[in-house]
């Protein structure tokens, strides 16, 4: 992805931040959006919504970094999350976990070297009754094995 | 007529390939030049049947499960619009013995209508309740859901009617609801999925409570993990005000009633119901001290409802068919249905909604079927990542709020996680104090360095390094964090950390230790 450069960023968060300040509490949903907008939220971007909702840099910094949603940098151009909570820890989540860390060669809150996918941890998807789960980009899977575990390897690093 | 085939559009059904099994249908139907109309319904809950497609048939809804896309052609061929058999085949939906034996209230139509459609909605009973609260006085309904015995079903249990009336006594120029959609326990899904199958319902119960309260605004806020279930909500929110559900005048009526899907940002935190408003209000989703009460100063200071999706969508059966005939069902103070989750290394895992009584033992070995694995039980946890690990010696415990706290636990969301012989339960204390330290907000001390400490303290039994010195210093621990913390989050990990320790203290012993013995 490229980047978009400080102006633009300005600019394209202003928009977003004129058409939901009108919100009850608006300053979650703006900082969905300018995430949904630029994969991450741009420094300059903080400083647009600071100023039009006349708080300090500080405080939207401060609910920025406070969620886990919220990215500082972009991400690959996957996002691979998978449960780490009980229900699939019961069904063996940690060993399918440690298999795709061995084949991606990260961690839990790390990016490939290629930027092919960013690999995160997230407790609970509520596919409970199905587990381990997992989700790519978006998409719910569930019954996570070994196979589909290289398989979703194998689609990423496409 | 044209047959009707459905195919859960439910996460969980996508997870296991529903939208490639609906592909596959319509491209059959294409090529053999048949006439039927596909339904994206929402799941009845049967998960390990899913994905479960139904024909309806003159003899009723015939169902199919697992159903693979490779196997739509064999089911074609099988003639399974007509109902006809196949190794796949399932029977009479209603009669499949999970379902048979469940009392579906809250969730009476998930699973079996078009989640979207309002014709549906109200075929099977949709908006009688709200009908007749708009006629009653707000007293009255109060008085209704009090009389119902409803508790708050987030875990709780919290008297609903109760904290209706503390909203409804309290003056102000403007009050809210906010359902709290923030689901994150391990082994929850029951907000999930009725927000994803029958989402006019929790629209209505929140109606509902608007008019009995005074409270024009609602809120849902819907945790971002869900992203099926926060679509689905915005496209029934609009449906509803287009329809006059929603807006200045509700179904005709002089209240008027309006809300709004919030997304969540991945704090589990925010399931807690005061740092949850000031995650709406923008801010930093850190606890609020109490008092004073949400129901006095909530949302932006205004009186305010804060109740799970549940309790919400539970509102609306109980003002259709009356406090009596809901609180019929259940035990002692817990009157009513729950919808139980069973969920983890489960044989049969899904949403068994039941009166309360049902014991421990019934739900994991009876209904659920035993282990995925087949191994054997070793342990559940009732209620999420704050709830205690249950041995099979506790398994005549009914589910029931008093119950459950009498054997300290506590019955949450109503999940319950099953774990097999292979679990360890050192291993799941310390993940219970390393989930807290993650998640804590930060407010309070006991929270949020007690887990850290709670988790080298662990390590350090787990490496063999003077257990008995750790045992007694993660004991003292959890005494601190329970009585010490703000709020749930750090109040109550000492259960599962507790209870594994209590009640499985044969993992705890120095690792050198065992393999000695064996």
């Amino acid at each position: 992805m490229v980047q978009a450069q400080g102006t633009e960023v300005s600019a394209r968060t202003a928009e977003i931040v004129e058409r939901l300040a009108g919100l009850e509490g608006p300053l979650l949903p703006i900082l969905h959006e300018v995430q949904a907008d630029f994969g991450y939220l741009p420094q300059e971007s903080l400083t647009v919504i600071a100023h039009a909702l006349n708080l300090s840099r500080a405080e939207v910094h401060g609910v920025a970094s406070f969620y886990h949603d919220f990215r500082k940098a972009p991400a690959g151009r996957h996002v691979l999350k998978l449960c780490r909570a009980e229900a699939c820890q019961s069904m063996g989540s940690d060993a399918v976990a440690e298999r795709i860390k061995r084949l991606l060669g990260i961690d839990f809150h790390q990016t490939t070297l290629d930027g092919a996918v960013t690999l995160e941890p997230v407790y609970c998807l509520g596919l409970c009754a199905c587990a381990p789960s997992a989700m790519l980009d978006g998409e719910v899977i569930g019954r996570l094995d070994a196979a589909k575990a290289d398989e979703i390897v194998a689609e990423v690093r496409a | 007529m044209t047959t009707k085939i459905y195919v859960p559009a439910d996460s969980g059904a996508l997870a296991l390939g529903a939208d490639k099994v609906a592909k596959a249908i319509a491209q059959e139907l294409a090529a053999r030049g048949i006439d039927a109309q596909i339904v994206r319904n929402g799941s009845r809950g049967l998960y390990w049947l899913e994905p479960m497609v139904e024909v309806e048939t003159p003899t009723g809804r015939i169902g199919y499960g697992p159903v693979m896309a490779r196997d739509v052609g064999a089911l074609f061929d099988a003639g399974f619009l007509n109902g006809g058999a196949h190794r796949l085949s399932l029977g009479r939906v209603e009669e499949i013995p999970f379902l048979a034996r469940q009392t579906r209230l809250t969730f009476a139509r998930c699973g079996i209508t078009d989640p979207l459609s309002l014709d549906d909605y109200r075929a099977h009973g949709g908006l009688v309740g709200l009908e007749k609260a708009a006629s009653m006085a707000p007293a009255d309904i109060v008085a209704t859901v009090t009389e119902s015995g409803l508790r708050g079903r987030g875990g709780a249990g919290f008297p609903t009617g109760i904290k209706w009336n503390t909203v409804l006594g309290t003056q102000s120029d403007q009050k809210y609801i906010v359902c709290n959609a923030d689901e994150g326990d391990s082994a929850t899904f029951s907000d999930r999925m009725i927000m994803e199958g029958d989402p006019f319902v929790l629209i209505e119960g929140m109606t509902i409570a608007g008019i009995a309260t005074g409270a024009t605004k609602g809120f849902v806020y819907l945790r971002s993990e869900y992203p099926h279930a926060i679509a689905t909500m915005n496209r029934a929110v609009e449906i509803a005000r287009r329809a006059g559900i929603l807006g200045t005048s509700v179904m005709g009526s002089a209240h008027a009633f309006d809300m709004e899907i919030r997304a969540g940002a991945g704090a589990y935190v925010c399931g807690e119901e005061t740092s949850l408003l000031n995650s709406l209000e923008g801010k930093r989703g850190v606890v609020r001290a109490k008092p004073p009460l949400p129901a006095i100063e909530g949302l932006f200071g205004k009186p305010t409802v804060i109740n799970n999706v549940i309790s919400l969508a539970s509102v609306p059966v109980i003002l259709d068919k009356g406090a009596a005939y809901y609180k019929d069902f259940g035990m002692g103070r817990s009157r009513g249905t729950i919808p139980i989750q069973i969920a983890g290394n489960v044989k049969h895992g899904g949403l068994f909604e039941a009166a309360f009584g049902m014991t421990l033992g019934e739900l994991v070995d009876e209904i659920g079927g035993g282990t995925f694995s087949g191994r054997p039980v070793k342990a559940v946890q009732v209620g999420g990542p704050l709830g205690a690990y249950f041995p099979r010696d506790l398994f005549d415990t009914p589910f029931d709020y008093e119950a459950f706290a009498a054997k300290d636990g506590l019955i949450g969301h109503a999940g319950i996680t099953v774990f097999d012989d292979s679990a360890d339960m050192l291993k799941q204390a310390r993940f219970a104090m390393e989930f807290c330290a993650v998640e804590s907000c930060g407010k309070c001390t006991p929270c949020r360095i007690g887990s850290v400490r709670g988790m080298e303290t662990l390590d350090r039994l787990a490496q063999g390094i003077e257990p008995e010195a750790q045992i007694e210093l993660v004991t003292d621990l959890c005494k601190t964090m329970k009585f010490g913390s703000l709020c749930a989050l750090g109040g109550f990990i000492p259960y599962p950390v507790m209870s594994a320790l209590t009640h499985f203290p044969d993992d705890f012993r120095p690792r050198a230790a065992l393999e000695a013995a064996e």
